[in-house]
């Protein structure tokens, strides 16, 4: 997804393209592991190893400045969905203490063509997502706990992230910036 | 519009990848006569001239050839050492080439990495709390304008003092990186770059750049 010379108009693609592909993806690695808890932690981890080089693309082509509080996070991170999937979750219930929030999806287009088999009920299919938005806050040193509270592929209404600010990795803030 | 070359630095500190686009290149060809008229210093790892400068021989250039061959160090390539051969009277008339000396990559990762503590305590020594590092540094023959990413990552571009809109580029080599350099998924992170698309599209970048200012990147 390299872009073009017209910058206003990145490469697009068919989403439908996206989700074979991680729908491949993921029955590769079901059949590789059996053990769905493994499978749980394979996809988090490809999301994470995805997040931190992900998070220079959108820092780049958006030119976002370094949030200070888990609010502006929170828009950036919608932005971020809208960039690279096409889909605006919903941003609310916002924990009191103004450090947890959830991600509301009303389609997942990773989800699109999908049914889950009755025995892979602990399977997290979408856990991609969750590794990703924890990569890539990593790299601007914010440690985050991302897991999912719904899930439509569960019968749930709605397909719901939940993100918590754990703590700013201080000592990894770059110099200047400190 | 000279951009003379292109660094990044990451997070911790190593340089990672570094162009040489325009540096001009000074040579000098001189027939000598015994006694040579230049105060030479004779290093094991150079030759260079260190007082009595002419001809557009000026002083810290360094030897690079005698007669056509090429000094290595302080020995020619037949094993002789420059300093006996200088001072034989029965060798001359020499023509001896110097040239301005050529960064090695040794130097150049020596100086990335002394140029990271710079840029710490610059932000240390702002009077204003929240100060960045150091964004541009000026000289009379060249400035070198830095751009720290919020993950960490600087890039560093070398050019001339009149050099407009290195501002614009370094965000576009940073686009760049992005594109070509981390979607690459044989490249690990913080290893220095080896990417060849990552290489052609800098070029062409630097190029275009050169041929119609900022307004065309």
């Amino acid at each position: 997804m390299s872009r073009q010379t017209s910058r206003l108009d990145s490469k697009k693609v068919n989403s439908e393209l996206l989700t074979l592909t991680y729908g491949a993806l993921v029955t590769q690695i079901i059949r590789d592991f059996e053990n769905i808890d493994d499978v749980n932690k394979q996809l988090e981890r490809i999301g994470y190893n995805m997040g931190i080089r992900l998070i220079e693309d959108f820092l780049s082509r958006t030119a976002s400045t370094r949030c200070l509080d888990m609010r502006e996070t929170a828009d950036k991170i919608q932005q971020a969905f809208r960039m690279y999937l096409n889909v605006q979750p919903t941003i609310s219930n916002w924990a009191a203490s103004a450090d947890e929030f959830s991600l509301i999806f009303d389609t997942n287009p990773l989800t699109e063509f999908v049914e889950l088999p009755a025995d892979m009920s602990t399977l997290r299919f979408s856990g991609v997502l969750c590794g990703c938005i924890r990569g890539a806050l990593e790299m601007v040193q914010l440690e985050v706990h991302c897991w999912f509270a719904q899930d439509q592929l569960k019968g749930d209404g709605t397909t719901e992230i939940r993100v918590k600010f754990i703590r700013r990795l201080e000592d990894a803030i770059p110099a200047g910036e400190d | 519009m000279v951009i003379h070359g292109v660094y990044i630095v990451s997070k911790s500190g190593g340089l990672i990848f570094n162009h040489d686009h325009s540096i001009p290149r000074i040579e000098t060809e001189k027939v000598f006569n015994y006694p040579i008229d230049l105060k030479l210093d004779y290093d094991p790892k150079k030759v260079s001239v260190a007082f009595g400068q002419k001809d557009g021989i000026t002083v810290g250039h360094v030897l690079n050839s005698i007669n056509g061959m090429p000094v290595n160090g302080s020995t020619l390539e037949d094993g002789r050492n420059v300093k006996e051969v200088f001072e034989n009277a029965n060798e001359f008339p020499l023509t001896l080439k110097f040239a301005r000396p050529k960064m090695t990559t040794n130097e150049k990762i020596f100086l990335a990495s002394m140029f990271y503590p710079l840029f710490a305590i610059a932000s240390q020594l702002s009077p204003e709390p929240k100060s960045s590092g150091i964004e541009i540094l000026e000289a009379d023959t060249f400035k070198l304008q830095c751009f720290q990413t919020l993950t960490g990552v600087k890039f560093m571009v070398v050019a001339e003092t009149t050099q407009a809109g290195v501002d614009v580029l370094l965000r576009r080599i940073y686009e760049l990186y992005a594109d070509y350099v981390l979607k690459n998924p044989f490249y690990s992170l913080e290893m220095p770059i080896r990417c060849e698309l990552f290489d052609t599209n800098l070029q062409a970048l630097l190029e275009q750049m050169e041929k119609g200012g900022v307004t065309t990147i």
